[in-house]
């Protein structure tokens, strides 16, 4: 489907101050940073975790552990699609059992991936908490389920698409909200 | 990132990959190297998806490798073999596979002596069909295996050099490594005594050489093929002892072969008659290695074939 920018939200300097914020909640309510880990979901919520685990260093010195993890297995609209979604790494090399486990997704929307990326996490221990940051919480939730750490609230329609750039991947960081052409 | 689109419905040989379906399908199995390193090794990815094996022939590795691949990936599965079935009191191939099917399988995944038989089944049956071995003709997931070890060591499939040494006659192993590196544009090299390396081989577009000094030379990958008696292999050469003492692997001749060099084997081993026992063991040794991407393999084909029934066939 064709798309067009509708609006820009963000440029460099807002996501990094973003970004510094979530990293201050997160150490603000989970005292006991050793027992601290980070979870990224595949595939710009790993880079969002890295820039998190990078702020908490800056601030705090020690490096928090920081898994990758891929939820394709685990969602539950696989016998719907044409062909199969492709299947990219987990990779958590650390226990999740009895750890502070912080969630982090670049966009959170229907809810449906972090219930899939809870029940996979499950499958690998038992975590103390599970805590969700998400960069862009954009609504239309059809799971009971909330972000505990949030960049930003941003209330879209439902046939808008938030694009998250971030310049590991693209040109540039900033955030754009897309709606197809011709409306 | 865009999901790559594996078309494919079936899996019936590396003939009828594209050097694209090869790759998505390595992707998926690395992907899947994990979930065997896990606690908990299991992905609910086929839930509900039922699974048959059926094995007109002997195998236990090949068998247990899609065993473990369907069970880790949560798919149900049937073991169906020749030994016990109704193959035994005169049901045909055709009536067996209906039969299996009114069980409303997804995938059946068969081997079966005779060539093209995988083939054969996807003219009637419903489900995915993907061939564990046909007769002397393909053996897909073993070739992709392969693949797949050569991958993790050279970080790449392109722009390598390929050494099957043995009874290439009757391997479908070699056919579809064959295949699969032909289409890669790898160098393929056949050693064997002449009676085992036809020299019509060379139509396929490897070389051929009956000297396995000249063959190894500078190879990535040295695989050793298993000198198949019960097929009759010792008919085409005088004995096995002069068998090994010119077409063994030993160190000396490894060492010919490129310094980065592998050793594979597709399995069972026959040690000190086409592999040196000391070789088998060596560093340079990646059949264990071959046998555990084995599974990532498998769980890949079964995970992107998924078995979706057509149901408009019937």
């Amino acid at each position: 489907m064709d798309e067009k920018v509708k609006a820009k939200i963000m440029d460099e300097k807002k996501m990094k101050r973003t970004i510094l914020r979530m990293a201050m909640e997160i150490l603000e309510r989970n005292r006991d940073i050793e027992n601290l880990a980070l979870i990224g979901i595949q595939r710009k919520g790993v880079f969002v975790a890295r820039r998190i685990q990078q702020m908490i260093k800056e601030m705090e010195g020690g490096e928090v552990p920081l898994g990758v993890l891929d939820i394709t297995m685990f969602r539950d609209d696989l016998h719907r699609q044409e062909f199969q979604p492709t299947v990219k790494k987990t990779e958590i090399d650390f226990s999740v059992e009895d750890k502070d486990i912080i969630l982090i997704d670049d966009v959170l929307f229907t809810g449906r991936t972090i219930r899939a990326a809870m029940d996979s996490i499950f499958e690998l221990g038992r975590p103390a908490t599970l805590q969700l940051a998400v960069f862009i919480d954009r609504g239309h939730r059809e799971l009971p389920i909330a972000a505990d750490f949030k960049g930003k609230y941003l209330p879209t329609s439902r046939r808008e698409r938030v694009n998250v750039m971030l310049g590991e991947l693209d040109e540039q960081d900033q955030v754009l909200i897309m709606e197809p052409k011709g409306f | 990132m865009k999901d790559k689109e594996f078309k494919q419905a079936h899996l019936l040989g590396i003939e009828h990959l594209s050097p694209d379906d090869i790759e998505t399908i390595l992707d998926t199995a690395e992907a899947f190297i994990e979930v065997s390193t896990r606690d908990v090794k299991k992905v609910p990815a086929l839930k509900g998806k039922t699974v048959v094996n059926l094995f007109f022939e002997d195998s236990t590795r090949t068998r247990s490798s899609f065993e473990i691949a369907a069970k880790r990936l949560s798919a149900d599965l049937i073991n169906f073999s020749a030994s016990v079935s109704s193959l035994k009191k005169g049901e045909t191939l055709r009536d067996t596979v209906l039969t299996l099917e009114a069980m409303n399988p997804h995938i059946i995944v068969i081997r079966h002596a005779a060539s093209g038989s995988p083939y054969y089944l996807t003219t009637f049956a419903r489900s995915a069909i993907v061939n564990a071995g046909d007769g002397f003709h393909e053996h897909p997931t073993q070739a992709l295996l392969d693949a797949l070890t050569m991958r993790q060591k050279f970080g790449r499939l392109r722009g390598l050099k390929v050494a099957i040494i043995g009874d290439i006659l009757h391997s479908r192993v070699a056919r579809s490594n064959i295949i699969l590196h032909r289409k890669l544009g790898n160098e393929v090299s056949l050693i064997g005594p002449p009676s085992l390396v036809p020299g019509e081989f060379a139509r396929m577009g490897p070389k051929v050489y009956y000297d396995i000094r000249k063959g190894v030379e500078g190879a990535h990958a040295v695989m050793m093929l298993r000198v198949q008696a019960e097929r009759g292999a010792k008919n085409y050469f005088p004995s096995i002892r002069e068998y090994r003492n010119r077409f063994a692997i030993t160190r000396e001749i490894f060492s010919l072969a490129n310094r980065n060099a592998i050793l594979m084997h597709p399995g069972p081993i026959n040690r000190d008659v086409e592999i040196d026992t000391t070789m088998a063991d060596a560093e340079e040794s990646v059949i264990l290695q071959q046998v555990t991407n084995g599974i990532a393999v498998r769980m890949a084909v079964l995970y992107l074939l998924k078995g979706e029934r057509n149901e408009t066939l019937h």
